[in-house]
Order: structure tokens, then sequence, then C-alpha cells
């Protein structure tokens, strides 16, 4: 089936493309691109007038959580591919920690069969660093890869061991596969449930310095650069980290990194009296630290822009601050929450969705993220302005834990496509 | 004690706490909640109960009829048997509850306690538990009045107003004061209720403590903050000693109890600094010899039993008006 969008404003990142035009998809690819005013339509063609939205490459979101296998209660691959396809998430990469741990190639294979099967949007496995993200010793690499793994990360754990990174790094580096880490060091976080500080302190609440962060991080870039790993600093949450980044980065090109879109767009005050769906690891900053990784993200030295979809139930959310896991859902409310940055000035456009397009595709080696002849067709539709207010009940995840629970925000996917078939539509009633 | 309050000068026993405006608040969660004329207001009326602990017949009948319920998921001997007495000389049924808790199933048994604790029908209930925000959480889940008896570091509100009530017991006054607190501010909920409501009474408050022990920000909740016990001291109205968790003396934050003692421990010399008049309190239970000398704690210049004594008044007037029209009929 053919597909015209016809009458759009195509903006790709990838080309800095910003212009009206008309995007033809045969076979489940762009076929050709056309920014002259009168496109020809080939005969069949189903043909989308855009009305001037935002036609923009499918975000991909390179660090999500869903609860299959071993925790379906919270999220499935389904579950949360409606929710990535209603946020106009075309790809996201899924974190290994579940139960079982996807440490094995076995493993892998199983979760893209599933993951076709079941969901509406591509659903890339990241393998397991180490064996059931113990934190000693590592995975096969070589065949996760070979499996379709498409990057290494321990999820939400942090390696301690620094002969065991430099190992790990070495040994990626020998498959030419990204290395995703998450930052925290065990002993400095400690018991530490939020950013250290006075509001950490009037709560009475341990507090997490940035030195949790910086001191791994510091450690993984030295390391990063002497084994010539493609290294992406899983997120990063304090100022201080942008400049060891940015410094590494002058040395490597094979060094990149990424942010949660809660760090961009909130701050420790969010925490409130104790809401347990602002605990959040990294855990959200002062607001200096948020304006430090903004620029940051404007110069370029944070390259991905991620919901760290997390869906946690209730029973372990409404508990104690301290005894609360941590975690926020966030798949579909990401697109959304970014373009707070513009509307707010504080980024353009372009930045914000090639951090969410073709930065990861980069990164991950991926073919997708771009509107250029043969490329995929994963394509959203954005409606820039449209309000809309955040209602857990009304979320597609089977999780109702988002930070963002009665914000009111501007733009929406008003469609997505995934491999040329629309796999999300807003309804003519939400549009009118 | 030195002096009764003013109010009951005259030698008129309260029998209903009259003229005092309804309280607004429901619970007592937290000093930071609290307007400066409420805090006085609960002041005053603490007073008022003084008189009542002290006379031979120590019942007021304000509660009769009220159920409250102590839920304690921490282990207190003091604070419980306080808010016990309180309750019972107001006349109110009052039921014990000791919670014993392992670390994997604190959270649910909060919730489900809860649950099940409201289903009784109380009309208020006193809850201590080892995590910050513990208190206010169960507060959502019932539909009763909730006292906060001191929730992991964060807050212990009656303990602050039953200070407050000692130094202006002993002075006469709050305000204008300068009032030191010595020891682990880092993990204390006293000091943080205290300095909020000290704080709020125009009270100048340092904080004296070595650095491992002071918390971030803690600049801007304390007037200013010392790491050296003399300086700190110098001229105060009021030493606040806080207990030492022998956990903590173990390398990590302070290396030993002798240094400790030798740096921060409150003996004759020390207190020297302090104003001639100067009182010393210490919320309970001590460590003689680790962050006080005995000499001291047991000397005249130590208020500690009036804390004691302040604390029953206190709980009796947070009760009072936290349960209104005791006496007015179905509400």
């Amino acid at each position: 089936m053919n597909l015209v969008i016809r009458n759009a404003r195509i903006v790709d990142p990838a080309s800095m493309t910003d212009q009206s035009g008309s995007v033809l998809v045969e076979g489940g690819r762009i076929a050709d691109l056309d920014f002259a005013d009168a496109p020809g339509i080939p005969g069949g063609a189903e043909v989308i007038d855009a009305k001037g939205l935002v036609l923009a490459p499918g975000l991909i979101d390179m660090r999500v959580f869903v609860g299959e296998p071993g925790k379906e209660y919270r999220e499935t691959l389904a579950s949360a591919g409606e929710a990535a396809a209603a946020g106009g998430v075309t790809s996201f990469v899924m974190m290994p920690d579940t139960t079982p741990v996807v440490d094995d190639g076995a493993l892998v294979d199983f979760l893209i069969r599933r993951a076709e099967a079941t969901a509406k949007v591509h659903i890339l496995p990241a393998a397991a660093i180490t064996k059931g993200v113990g934190g000693a010793e590592i995975t096969e690499f070589g065949l996760l890869k070979e499996a379709g793994a498409v990057c290494f990360t321990d999820g939400k754990q942090s390696i301690q061991s620094n002969a065991l990174i430099r190992a790990a790094f070495t040994y990626a580096a020998n498959f030419d596969m990204p290395v995703v880490h998450h930052l925290s060091d065990r002993e400095l976080t400690g018991d530490g449930v939020m950013n250290e500080g006075l509001f950490a302190t009037v709560l009475g609440l341990r507090g997490i310095p940035v030195e949790a962060e910086t001191i791994p991080l510091a450690r993984d870039l030295q390391l990063a650069l002497l084994t010539g790993v493609r290294y992406h600093a899983a997120q990063i949450s304090a100022g201080n980290s942008i400049s060891l980044v940015r410094e590494a980065k002058r040395r490597s090109e094979r060094i990149s990194a990424g942010v949660s879109i809660n760090n961009l767009t909130l701050n420790e005050n969010d925490v409130g009296r104790y809401r347990t769906y602002f605990k959040l690891a990294p855990p959200l900053r002062s607001e200096d630290d948020r304006l430090a990784i903004i620029e940051g993200l404007r110069s370029g030295v944070i390259d991905t822009i991620h919901s760290d979809h997390d869906p946690q139930d209730t029973e372990v959310k409404r508990q104690p601050f301290a005894e609360a896991s941590g975690g926020a859902i966030g798949l579909e409310t990401l697109l959304a929450a970014a373009l707070r940055l513009v509307h707010s000035g504080e980024v353009d456009l372009m930045t914000v969705l090639r951090a969410m397009t073709i930065r990861p595709a980069q990164i991950l080696s991926l073919e997708t993220g771009r509107i250029a002849r043969g490329a995929p067709a994963d394509l959203v539709l954005v409606d820039l302005d449209y309000p809309w207010q955040v209602k857990e009940t009304e979320l597609r995840s089977r999780s109702r834990n988002t930070a963002f629970e009665g914000a009111r925000l501007a733009g929406k996917a008003i469609r997505t496509i995934v491999g040329g078939r629309t796999v999300f539509e807003m309804s003519e009633e939400a549009l009118a | 004690m030195a002096q009764s309050s003013p109010a009951n000068a005259s030698g008129a026993l309260p029998g209903q706490l009259a003229g005092f405006p309804p309280f607004s608040q429901r619970h007592l969660i937290s000093i930071a909640d609290l307007q400066q004329h409420e805090i006085v207001e609960l002041l005053d009326r603490a007073e008022r109960m003084i008189p009542v602990s002290r006379q031979e017949r120590k019942s007021l009948s304000t509660l009769s009829g009220k159920t409250q319920i102590n839920l304690f998921f921490e282990p207190s001997t003091r604070t419980q048997s306080s808010f016990e007495i309180a309750g019972k000389r107001l006349g109110a049924l009052v039921v014990n509850m000791s919670v014993k808790t392992s670390s994997v199933s604190k959270g649910e048994t909060l919730i489900d306690t809860a649950a099940t604790l409201n289903a009784m029908r109380p009309d208020v209930i006193v809850v201590r538990h080892s995590a910050a925000g513990a208190v206010e959480l169960l507060s959502q889940k019932v539909g009763c009045s909730v006292v906060n008896a001191g929730d992991g570091a964060h807050e212990h509100p009656t303990q602050a107003l039953l200070d407050a009530l000692t130094i202006r017991q002993h002075k006469g006054r709050i305000a204008g004061l300068t009032v030191a607190i010595c020891g682990d501010i880092a993990n204390s909920r006293v000091a943080r209720s205290n300095l909020l409501l000290l704080g709020a009474l125009n009270v100048r408050t340092r904080v004296i403590a070595p650095r491992t022990l002071l918390p971030a920000g803690i600049e801007h909740l304390a007037t200013e903050v010392f790491t050296d016990m003399e300086e700190g001291l110098k001229d105060v109205d009021v030493v606040m000693m806080l207990r030492l968790q022998h956990e903590r003396a173990n390398g990590k934050m302070i290396p030993s109890v002798r240094e400790y003692y030798r740096f921060y421990g409150l003996d004759a010399a020390r207190l020297k600094s302090a104003r001639p008049d100067a009182i010393v309190m210490h919320p309970g239970p001590m460590n003689r010899g680790v962050e006080i000398d005995p000499a001291i704690a047991d000397g005249p210049r130590s208020v500690i039993t009036d804390q004691v004594e302040m604390g029953v008044a206190v709980r009796m007037a947070v009760l009072d008006a936290l349960l209104p029209d005791s006496n007015g009929g179905p509400q």
C-alpha cells in the first residue's frame, strides 16, 4: 500500500530540513520527498493531508523498562507499544533488567519475535553487560549481538568495579557494540533517595551527592578513551557532568551522553512532600543543574533525550518515600514534555527532535530516525500546539506512575506511522 | 520548675479550656505547617494544662468518649507513655499498638494498618515511624486526626513544642533568645522541628556539630553554624544537647565516642561559654559521658526532667486542640 503525506512541514534533523513538502511511502519505506507545491500522486495511494502539521521522523527512545517478561502486570510489550505509538515513539530500546534478565541470546531472540508479534512499534532489546546484571561477569557479547541486541547496558545497575568496566569496554569494542551505562557510585549513593541539599534536609531524607554520578562518569570516560569503546553515558543529571563529557568528546567521537526528560523538565522541588512518582534515578537535581543540562543539550554535549519509562504499580509507590520504588512512566508524555522546552524558548525544535531521532539512530547504528529516500517510513505527525492535560487514567501504560499527572502540555502526536502503517491516530472528536 | 504560668496564677483550675478559638489544623504532622500564632496558641493551651498534672486528681473530661490510638512502628518508652498519660488525663480511651516491622514489609504494614485502624473509628492516631513522610502518608489514608510522634529524620513536632514551653517557663519569653542545638543534627528530627519552631518565634538559632553530622543546606535553617563548641556556646541562653546514636561512632562519621566527647561533649568548662543563667536541655534518652557530663545532666542548670513534665502538658494541649467539641454532642 502506497501512502502520500502532503502539505506537511517536514522537519528532519538528519538533513537539517525544515520545509513544507510531501513524502511518498512505498513498501514501508520512504520512496520520495517532494518540496514542490503539487506532488505527483501515484494511483491507488492513500493520501494524508497534513494541513501544515510537523512531519518528523518517529521518535527513538533509548531507555524504556517493560515488565515483560516477569512483571506483566506492570507493562507488557503490547501495552508499552500502545503508549509509545500514542506518544509518537516508533522505536524504543528495552532495558534488560527483566525477570529473567536479558543476558542470553535466546532471550533476545524471544523478545524480538514476541515484540514483532504483539507490539505496534519497534522494540529493540538491549542486553545486559554482566550476567544477571550482577556486576561481576560479562555476558556473551558476540552471541548477544548476533541475536539482535542493539547495545549493552545493565539498566538500573551501575557497575562498581573499575577492572570489570575496563574489560567490558574492551570486549565491546572488539565487537563494535555500544555500551550504555547508568552512573551511580554505590557507596556515595548509600541510602540516599533524592538530591542532596536543603530540600532533602528539610524532608529528613538522605541525599545523593552529584559526585555519586561524576566520579563513575570520570572513570568511565577515561576507560572509554583507553579502550576505544562506543560509550554512551546513559543519563546525566548533574551540571558538573557536562564539562566532563564535553572534554572527553573533544578527544573521541565515540563518546555520547543522554538525559532523561525528567531531569530536563523537572527539579528537586517537584518532590514536594514525599511524592514518590518523583523518586527517580538519577534523582531530580537542582534548578542550576537542570539549566546546565539544557545548555549541554543546546551545545551538543548531550546527544539524546529519553523517557526513562519505568512502570511501577501503586503497591510499591504508595509507601514512605525512602521505601518506595523509584521510577516514572513517560513514553506517552516524552514528546509533549520535550516540546515544553521548545515553547519556553529554552531549546529549538530541531535540537529537541535531533536528540530523539537521528542521534539515537546513529549511536545504535539504526537506519531509522531520518526522513530520507530509502529510509524506513517511521514517521510522526505532530501538532506542536495541541493543548492537553495529562490524566493518569487516560494514559495507555498499564501503570499509572506518571510524573506529569495533571500537567497541561502543548503538543501531541496526531498520527504515528511505523513502516508505512498507521499505528496511532487521534480520533476526529479529540481533534475537533 | 520555677513558676506556674500567669494564666493559672489566680489558682483557678481549668475544667475546660475556655477562651481558645477552634484550632485550624486537623493533624499535627510538621511544625512547618503551623503559623506563628498557632504555635503560640498551642503553647498557651499547654501552659493551662500544667496544673492539671500537678493536682491530686489529675483528670479532665474534655476527651471523654474519644478514642486515641498510639501506633508506634519504632520502639519508644517515654514518648509513648507521655502521649498515653496525656490522653488518659483528658479522659480519652487510649490504646497502645507497637508494630514490629521487618525492613521489607514496613510500608505495606503502614498502609494496611492504617486501613484497619481507621475502620475502628478512632478520633486520633499518634504515630511514630522510622521513615520520613510516613506519618503524612498515613494521615492521607485515615478519617481521623493524626499526630506525628516522630517520622524518621523529618520532624518530631511535640518535642519542639515541649522544648519551647520549657524555655518559656524558665526564661519567661522565647523571642530574642539565643539557642544552641548541639550534636547529631544530620539525623535528628528533634533538631529540624526545633529549628523551624524557634525560627518562627524569632529565636537566634545556632547548630554546633562536627561537619560529618551537619546536613546539606543547614545554613538556611539555622541562624548560625558552628563546628567549635566553645565558640558556638558563647553567650547562649539555652543549650540543647542531642543524643549521639552509638552506631554513628563507628568510624564512618565519628571515629570514636571518646573523641566525640573530647570535642563535642558538654561539660562544666564548655558550659562556661554560655550565659551564666543558661539552661541545659536534652530530649532523652541521654548518653552520659558521650554527649554530656553526668554532672551537668544532673546538675542545677539541667531542666531535663522539666522537659518530660512539659511533654505531658504539650501533648494534652495538642490532643485537646485537634479534637474539638468535646462535650458538644454528635459531630
